[in-house]
């Protein structure tokens, strides 16, 4: 028998590549430029809002004087850690909820309860407790992140196809095989879909944070540039948000690719 | 009873909720028999099987596997192929284990279900056939000594389904094992099987022992029998009557 050849499949895909590539870019480029012919022309005055030149402008001045590299940097250090820590908390609690129905019955309705309180709310409670210092921005995105990742792990792992667990367990799989082999692997893309929902919220969450108490990161040197009516800061930081949230998508989705790289073989994906 | 019965089932029942699948069955299976059972859609084929395999216990009634070993001692395949989408065909058998030896194993087996070539291939590029044989080939990787086969080419064309019921029965006389085959089709058990198991109803079973060395002829006297057995059903439709 013969290995089957897919020449033509791919030679397909070549040829397409470059229209899939620029198309989705073909919006915001359009949208730049609209706002730039706008703001030449007169029509946007800036102190409503800034062509992207100046944007452009304010960007290079801010990364040259070093301010903005300097926010950039703690603004990733609090969402990266505070991923870290609510995303580990989130998965072991879904871990141990999907597989023993003792926990599940003692700690979901419990964990489901905690969810239901919109995590900024506890802005001015974490501010009381921990100040404004670095635990009160980590804490805040870890709550806020732990939740997703919890809610997708547990449902990943306890809807795992009952079948395939049985087929493991008549052939004699260890419980660590049964887990490695079957379980997570099974849970993998549901977790996934919790960690992309959760980087979501880890901006919103750090954001938020940052604007109401900081003295430092992206959050406070837009609230910064507010107070000083300062437009192209302020626009600035909002396109830094864009395209940190992008980055952080685009991670995560090249993470996706790369462990999900069964889902992307056979008919199913054509 | 025969002293070297293998698999003893003893008044088994089996109810789900208010559904009767199996009643009263008595069955022995001797060490290295070939029995093919036969039988309706529903008619608790699967289910038999699976109380056979210990994946499922009797409402009342024993089953009873004696055997000296008892590591890997059984081997199901599952009416559906359960391979894992996630791992290449050959770590499907291996469950991806390193070992040299596994590996090697591994692929001497999908060399025997002719699927030699598609060892790092994942499931869902195979076809219904090559899942089955896949699946085939994981149930013989440890060397089991009873292998619960449930309607294993039931998606397999009529060419490559005889070669494969020769394949099945050359491993299965090879490697003395005592098989139990679920299948549809009649004459596939007329030729494959030492004995046939209809399964009638719930209750009734009819048995057909195969003559040895049996020629074509043969095979189609008792595929007829047992057709007729199947289709007799005499009391199906008393509970609504
Ligand atoms: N887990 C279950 N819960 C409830 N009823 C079940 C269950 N498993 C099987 N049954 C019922 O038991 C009966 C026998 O089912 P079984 O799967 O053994 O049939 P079968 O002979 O294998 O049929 P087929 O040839 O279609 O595979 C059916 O009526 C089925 O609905
Ligand atoms: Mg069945």
């Amino acid at each position: 028998m013969q290995k089957p050849v897919n020449i033509a499949v791919s030679n397909q895909k070549r040829l397409k590549l470059p229209i899939d590539k620029i198309l989705p870019f073909l919006i915001p480029i359009i949208l730049i430029l609209g706002w730039q012919v706008s703001s030449s022309l007169g029509w946007l005055s800036s102190s409503v809002l800034p062509s992207p030149m100046a944007v452009l402008q304010d960007g290079i001045k801010l990364t040259q004087s070093g301010e903005l590299p300097k926010n950039l940097s703690i603004s990733l250090y609090r969402a990266t850690v505070g991923l870290l820590i609510g995303g580990s908390v989130g998965f072991i609690l879904g871990f141990i909820n999907g597989m023993s129905k003792t926990c599940r019955l003692l700690f979901d309705s419990s964990i489901q309860m905690f969810r239901n309180i919109p995590h900024l709310a506890l802005i001015p409670l974490i501010i009381l407790w921990l100040g404004i210092n670095e635990s009160a921005k980590i804490s805040l995105v870890a709550i806020g992140t732990m939740f997703p990742v919890y809610i997708n792990t547990f449902h990943g792992i306890s809807s795992v196809d009952p079948e395939l667990i049985e087929m493991g367990k008549s052939y004699e799989l260890s419980k660590s095989q049964l887990f490695f082999k079957i379980i997570f692997p099974a849970a993998l893309p549901q977790i996934l879909v919790g960690i992309r929902y959760a980087l979501g919220v880890m901006w919103t969450t750090l954001i938020v944070a940052e604007t109401i108490s900081a003295s430092s990161g992206i959050g406070y040197m837009a609230n910064n540039a507010e107070d000083f009516v300062d437009m192209e800061t302020v626009i600035l930081c909002i396109v830094v948000y864009a395209v940190l949230g992008k980055i952080s998508d685009l991670v995560a989705k090249s993470f996706e690719s790369l462990l999900l790289d069964w889902q992307n073989t056979g008919r199913s994906n054509v | 009873m025969n002293t070297n019965s293998m698999i003893k089932i003893k008044n088994v029942n089996k109810t789900y909720d208010n559904l009767t699948a199996l009643q009263n069955i008595n069955l022995d299976i001797n060490q290295g028999e070939f029995i093919a059972l036969v039988g309706m859609s529903g008619g608790g084929k699967s289910t038999l099987l699976r109380l056979i395999a210990g994946l499922e216990q009797p409402t009342t009634g024993s089953v009873s596997i004696e055997s000296d070993h008892t590591k890997s001692l059984m081997r199901v395949m599952f009416q559906e192929d359960r391979l894992l989408p996630w791992m290449s065909v050959l770590d499907n058998l291996s469950f991806g284990s390193k070992d040299k030896n596994t590996k090697a194993h591994a692929q001497e087996l999908l060399e025997l279900v002719e699927l030699g070539d598609y060892a790092d291939q994942f499931p869902n590029q195979l076809s219904g056939g090559q899942k089955q044989r896949v699946a085939l080939a994981r149930a013989l990787m440890s060397h089991p000594q009873i292998l619960l086969l449930d309607e294993p080419l039931g998606a397999l064309d009529a060419l490559t389904r005889r070669k494969m019921q020769d394949l099945i029965l050359d491993i299965c006389q090879k490697q003395n094992l005592t098989t139990i085959l679920v299948t549809h089709d009649v004459e596939e058990a007329a030729r494959m099987a030492d004995r046939i198991i209809v399964m009638k109803n719930s209750t009734n079973t009819y048995e057909e022992v195969c003559p040895k060395n049996r020629n074509a002829g043969q095979i189609g006297i008792v595929a007829d029998r047992v057709l007729g057995e199947i289709l007799e059903e005499p009391n199906i439709e008393k509970q609504t009557a």
